[in-house]
C-alpha cells in the first residue's frame, strides 16, 4: 500500500510518500512522475513515512534522478534506517541527493 | 512451521507479505528485520511471478520456519516453474553513475546482503529458494 500526498509550489513538487514502494505501488509514484516533471524545476521526495523500498523502486527513483539532474535537482529527505542501508548497499546514496 | 501456497502472480506479493509478518510478529519480530524480510519478499515472490511459469501461471509455496539460539527466521519459496538460480548472477556494479546504472540484479544482491544466508536448490523439478535471518 502506498499513499502519495503532493504539494506543488512554484516550480518545485514535493510528493511524500506512506506506506512501502514496491512491485505493487512503484506504477503509482511513475504515474505521478509522467505527469507532473515536465513542467517542474525541482523534486522532492519525502519519505518520512515510508516503510521500505524495494529494487521496483529504485527502479523508479533511478529514472526520476536522470530527468531532474538535467532539468533542475531531486532530493530525498527522511528516509529511516532500512531504507538509508538499502541506498548504501546499492551504491544509490552515490547518484541521489539524500538528506 | 506454517505454509501457504498461493498463484505466483503480482497481485498475491502483499497477501504473502502479509502471511509471513504474521509469523514474524508472534515471534517478537524487530520492525527494521521485518522490512528487510518484506523487502526479500518482493525481491523474491515478485520473480517468481515474473518468470517462473511465464507466460502461463502457476502456484509457489511459502513457508515460514522459526529457530532457537539464536533467533531466526527461516523463510522457504518453492515453485515448480523452469529452473533458475537467482544466485548463480554477478553481483551488479553499483558504483556506476545514475546515466549507466541498470536494475538488474541488484533485487537479489540487496537480499543477499540483507539476510544472513540464502540457500539454492533444484529438486524434484521445485525450484527451492532459501533465506535465513536472524532476530
Amino acid at each position: 500500500m502506498l499513499d502519495i500526498k503532493k504539494t506543488l509550489e512554484n516550480e518545485t513538487l514535493t510528493l511524500a510518500l506512506k506506506g512501502r514502494l514496491d512491485t505493487t505501488t512503484a506504477p503509482q509514484l511513475e504515474t505521478q512522475l509522467k505527469e507532473h516533471m515536465a513542467r517542474i524545476k525541482h523534486l522532492v521526495l519525502d519519505f518520512a513515512e515510508l516503510e521500505y523500498i524495494s529494487s521496483a523502486g529504485l527502479r523508479v527513483l533511478l529514472a526520476g534522478q536522470k530527468v531532474m539532474q538535467k532539468q533542475g535537482s531531486m532530493k530525498v529527505t527522511h528516509v529511516n534506517e532500512v531504507i538509508a542501508e538499502i541506498f548504501e548497499i546499492t551504491g544509490f546514496n552515490e547518484i541521489l541527493t539524500v538528506e | 512451521m506454517k505454509e501457504l501456497t498461493i498463484e505466483a502472480t503480482v497481485d498475491n506479493i502483499a497477501a504473502v507479505t502479509d502471511f509471513v509478518n504474521a509469523q514474524l510478529e508472534e515471534m517478537d519480530c524487530p520492525m527494521k528485520a521485518q522490512f528487510q524480510i518484506s523487502v526479500a519478499i518482493d525481491e523474491l515472490f515478485g520473480n517468481i511471478a515474473h518468470y517462473a511459469y511465464a507466460p502461463e501461471t502457476g502456484c509457489a509455496t511459502v513457508r515460514v520456519e522459526t529457530q532457537q539460539n539464536p533467533p531466526a527466521a527461516v523463510i522457504t519459496f518453492v515453485d515448480r516453474g523452469r529452473p533458475y538460480n537467482p544466485l548463480a548472477k554477478a553481483d551488479p556494479d553499483t558504483t556506476l553513475q545514475a546515466e549507466h546504472r541498470q536494475i538488474g540484479g541488484l533485487g537479489i544482491f540487496l537480499v543477499k546482503k540483507t539476510m544472513d544466508d540464502m540457500s539454492y536448490e533444484y529438486r524434484d523439478g521445485q525450484n527451492i529458494l532459501r533465506i535465513k535471518k536472524n532476530l
